[in-house]
């Protein structure tokens, strides 16, 4: 097992680098630092201002190789920084990359991890109810209900929600934000809202499958036979057998709550790290931009080394090699 | 070609304007021959034709809109110069600039101020009198142009999208999926290698990093959509041909020495073709509504329905609310987006090999 986890872990390091490398080619060859700079400053500006631009932030090196001292290139640079998590500073506003991640942190956390909760257990929950009425007009009409909820785009939901909710029922307020506890959640009660009823479409339709596959194995007719009642076949048996192929879908997405939902939260006001990504397009933030997908593709690392051991603990049949 | 004719005035910006609508023309008529061929040759296969039939039997209003849809985007991709037009009750003038066949359903200079409700015969701020009063059957957006027209002009951003997207990541996942199945050990880490990393940096992120960096514009998002979708397209092709290898006939023709290409080509290839097109339908409502998403955080493709819903984002703050523009485009981006989730669906079951065995 211990084995099998260093294994993983090498090659989720390993790809990891791929990620580097990729986002080096992507930020420092297709966009040089010229253009990160001219971006930055505008296309009119001298030379001089160019070239001092590069060297406040770090990008006046050569990009692959320096006669003199082979370790002084933007290539080592960029790994050093990454793999040091010492990020630098913003190119847009020069506040240091770390401090808006840690920031950025705890509210994208006070929407996600509700949302996720919340959004499993309903989605499990629906899913349950609609494959016990498989081949009936409610499980009809429930996938037909989900492929409805998956064919409208997010932002009509928003847009929608905001409206009705927001400005004509005037139950929540429209956007914003404040972490003390007492008036969180009504700030948080409509993103919530919005999240889980965009994300329930596909999901409720994925569990569906699952249940259903799980429904049609010859245990579930075991233990009908034996005199099982429905509910206890759907709860014990299905449910449990069910988890395993929900259990990779769950765990991969929980590395993700940290980096927040770029929509709901630029949409309603919340400043986590959502917010940072969108602030970093607006404003051609590239060294910020760099970092989070950087720190996403970490998280799903992490995350995927996560799902594999969990198989294996779940899963009796899973043998490792 | 008077375009020169008219003097220096008419700049080189006129001749790539003329250059651009005829390459749209060239493509759009290879894109109606291409189908037209395709189906022309599939036309005795069994296997095509009973699955068109059956698709025909189940789904016929999604098929119908869907061609709906394509008819209305072909017809907007077809423009040309010339022409006389009716202008404002006055006489006609001559057309100067391309005009597709949907544009030229709508005067030249069909036009107002700035905001009016659907059908209304004055404006919407100061109640002036309309150009064309009662003639905007959707109203106008703030810039007085007739939303009819740009919903329509819409349908063909978004075949584009999902289209032009499809052709890169089809035959990027093509290759690679089916390298990585066939030739196995090397080409597969190396494969497997590539798609791992690509699938670890989350999905907007990476589309929003790749836009950024590559610009803004029709090409660059197609091909950011591109690089993020085709791995999980690469992933089914590569089990797929993994599968396909190991049948009795490919290990015949292999027995019997013929080339990897030509066992790739006439064994493997064929027997992915149904993958090929229920994938193209799943793929397809997802980039679209990408490109809303896109079109929201400012970097999306200009005249797509994402647009006109982010433009339309703080008209229902306003008193009196002004919906048309909101509720016109994303009715389109809807019914589009269903139709081709429902339309997809019935593909896989009509199109799934295991399905497929039993009605033979």
């Amino acid at each position: 097992m211990i084995a099998y986890i260093v294994r993983r872990t090498l090659y989720g390091g390993v790809t990891v680098l791929g990620v580097l490398v990729f986002l080096f080619v992507l930020f420092f060859s297709v966009t040089t630092p010229d253009d990160i700079a001219r971006r930055a400053l505008g296309e009119k500006a001298p030379p001089e201002a160019l070239a001092q631009w590069k060297v406040n932030h770090g990008y006046d090196k050569p990009a692959l190789w320096n006669p003199g001292r082979p370790a002084d290139t933007l290539l080592v640079e960029h790994f050093r920084r990454m793999l040091t998590f010492d990020f630098g500073r913003s190119d847009a506003d020069d506040t240091p990359i770390a401090d808006r991640l840690r920031r950025g942190v705890g509210p994208s956390l006070c929407l996600t991890v509700p949302l996720f909760v919340i959004g499993l257990a309903l989605g499990i929950a629906l899913a349950l109810f609609v494959a016990f009425f498989r081949e009936t007009y409610i499980d009809r009409a429930g996938v037909f209900v989900c492929v409805l909820a998956m064919s409208i785009s997010m932002l009509l939901y928003i847009i929608g929600a905001q409206y009705l909710v927001g400005k004509l029922l005037r139950w929540f307020p429209i956007s914003g934000f404040d972490a003390s506890p007492d008036v969180l959640l009504r700030f948080l009660a409509l993103p919530l809202l919005v999240g889980i009823l965009s994300g329930e479409g596909s999901s409720v339709r994925f569990y569906r499958t699952v249940f259903v596959e799980e429904m049609s194995r010859d245990y579930v007719r075991t233990a009908r036979a034996k005199g099982c009642s429905d509910g206890r076949i759907m709860w014990h048996h299905v449910l449990r057998n069910a988890a395993i192929p929900i259990l990779t879908n769950v765990i991969i997405a929980i590395p993700f709550l940290f980096t927040g939902s770029i929509l709901l939260e630029s949409f309603f006001g919340i400043p986590g790290l959502g917010s940072v990504t969108v602030d970093a397009i607006n404003g051609n933030d590239f060294a910020t931009l760099r970092t989070m997908v950087y720190i996403g593709s970490l998280l799903f690392v992490a995350g995927q080394i996560l799902t594999d051991i969990s198989y294996v603990l779940v899963d009796p049949r899973v043998r490792l090699q | 070609m008077f375009w020169w004719t008219r003097g220096s005035a008419c700049s080189e910006a006129a001749a790539l304007a003329m250059e651009a609508h005829v390459l749209s023309n060239v493509v759009t008529l290879l894109l109606v021959g291409g189908g037209l061929g395709a189906l022309w040759r599939v036309r005795h296969d069994v296997v095509w034709r009973t699955a068109g039939r059956e698709l025909v039997r189940r789904r016929p209003v999604a098929l119908a809109v869907v061609g709906l849809y394509v008819l209305v985007a072909l017809c907007d991709s077809y423009a040309w110069v010339g022409g006389r037009e009716a202008v404002d009750g006055g006489d006609a003038v001559a057309v100067h600039e391309p005009r597709s066949v949907i544009d030229r359903l709508f005067p030249a200079d069909f036009a107002e101020k700035s905001y009016s409700a659907p059908l209304a015969e004055h404006e919407f701020y100061g109640g002036a009198a309309l150009r064309y009063p009662g003639r905007h059957v959707l109203g106008t957006d703030i810039l007085g142009r007739d939303v009819l027209h740009l919903t329509l002009k819409g349908a063909r951003v978004a075949l584009l999208i999902g289209g032009f997207t499809s052709l890169i990541v089809i035959p990027l996942a093509l290759v690679f999926g089916v390298a990585a199945g066939y030739f196995g050990r090397r080409v597969d880490d190396g494969v497997f290698f590539v798609m791992s990393t690509l699938a670890s940096m989350p999905g907007l992120l990476l589309l929003i990093a790749l836009i950024m960096v590559l610009g803004r514009g029709t090409l660059q998002v197609c091909l950011a959509l591109g690089v993020t979708s085709w791995v999980g397209f690469c992933r089914v092709v590569r089990g797929e041909t993994l599968k396909v290898r190991e049948l009795e006939y490919v290990q015949a023709a292999a027995a019997l020495g013929l080339s990897d290409l030509r066992i790739i080509v006439r064994h493997v290839l064929p027997n992915l073709t149904h993958l090929v097109v229920i994938t193209f339908v799943l793929l397809f409502s997802g980039l679209v509504l990408s490109e809303a998403v896109l079109s929201w955080l400012g970097i999306g493709i200009d005249g797509s329905w994402g647009q006109m819903i982010d433009q339309a984002r703080d008209e229902l703050s306003r008193d009196p609310v002004i919906w048309w523009n909101l509720a016109a485009a994303s009715t389109a981006l809807f019914a589009l987006i269903l139709t081709v989730n429902v339309l997809g669906d019935a593909l896989r079951d009509v199109l799934d090999p295991r399905t497929l065995r039993e009605r033979l």
